[in-house]
């Protein structure tokens, strides 16, 4: 064999693969008429307390799950099951995101057929979680306002691949910069058509417009 | 650590390439990354460097070119480029909509490998 250097056409997309379990698992759960909602956001943004929020609102109405993903802890999963839905805990192992094998895995120790709504919570972190789908029906990402009004200028991706945007700890803003119609247009630019809700879930200001979105989204499916 | 996952799934595909044309030593890895990525150069030839370690790889050398933010217009069709650094809204050039849909620009596409 000579030492020559040759030229090898791979031309392989690495998302692809990734891409075509998601697509399954979105046509497998709109058979099953179960609406997968994967939700982003730094840690520490409030994905915990706004799933807390949502079970309280629509627990009554829709039969809900969720699956708490972390690098490490069980922490997020014993505190969703002390609201009495099923929840379960996926440990990452140091992965930062989930990826559709993952909650394929996680899908399948669920009893998806006799739930209206499952709840990802995914890893908190704006960037990885926003290249690998994961089935979901809806995006949902949460942006706190101490984190800034300047993050979809530093997290584009993020903020084009959800479907909705929920500014949270607005009890903050008399605190702080944040300008939210600033924070608004940049959001829009990125994406004109999502939909943005101001909400406090520690007062619960604005979550009666977010569950209903969600409700209607749930049903419409 | 946002690196990993991803540049693990390049060197996979380039490994898998480079087992099935029986390569002794892949000298270059040519990618192309979408602009909305927002891992750099430096650092994913750094991961690929620590990944590849020991197999056919170690030491190939990764040739990254940029792939645009192409939009679609929704209103008349128009794909146009778009720098997604300025802080400005995007406007189809053509009919002036504010309605578009992404079409390319994000990912990450193995195009071809120089090996040995």
């Amino acid at each position: 064999m000579s030492d020559e250097i040759r030229l090898i056409e791979v031309k392989e997309d690495i998302i692809a693969d990734n891409d075509a379990l998601a697509k399954k698992i979105r046509e497998d759960l709109r058979k099953e008429k179960t609406f997968l909602m994967n939700l982003m956001a730094s840690p520490g943004a409030g994905k915990t307390s706004l799933v807390i929020q949502t079970i309280r609102n629509l627990k009554e109405k829709l039969r809900i799950g969720v699956m708490e993903a972390d690098i490490d802890s069980m922490v997020d999963a014993e505190k969703v099951a002390k609201e009495g839905v099923a929840a379960i805990q996926i440990r990452t192992g140091g992965f930062c995101h989930m990826d559709a094998t993952m909650v394929k895995s996680g899908l399948d120790a669920m009893d998806t057929e006799n739930l209206d709504l499952v709840i990802l919570e995914n890893v908190g972190n704006l960037v990885c979680p926003a290249e690998f789908e994961t089935g979901a029906i809806k995006n949902v990402m949460i942006l706190s306002v101490p984190e800034g009004d300047d993050k979809p200028l530093k997290y584009p991706l993020m903020f084009s691949v959800c479907h909705a945007l929920v500014i949270n700890k607005t009890d903050f803003l008399a605190l702080s910069d944040f300008d939210v119609e600033k924070c608004r247009e940049r959001v829009l630019k990125l994406n004109p058509d999502i939909q943005i809700f101001e909400v406090s879930c520690k007062t619960g200001e604005g979550v009666e417009q977010w569950v209903q979105w969600l409700y209607d989204e749930v049903k419409a499916l | 650590m946002h690196e990993l996952p991803v540049i693990n799934s390049i060197l996979k595909v380039v490994l898998k390439h480079a087992i099935d044309n029986k390569v002794k030593k892949v000298v270059a890895v040519y990618l192309q990354v979408g602009e909305l990525s927002d891992l750099e150069d430096k650092w994913m030839q750094q991961y690929f460097d620590y990944l590849a370690k020991g197999g056919v790889a170690e030491g190939a050398l990764l040739k990254i070119e940029r792939t645009p933010v192409v939009m679609k217009c929704t209103d008349c069709g128009l794909s146009y480029v778009v720098d997604i650094k300025q802080d400005k809204v995007m406007v189809c050039p053509e009919c002036g909509s504010k309605k578009n849909t992404l079409i390319s620009g994000r990912g990450y596409f193995v195009k071809n490998l120089e090996a040995i």
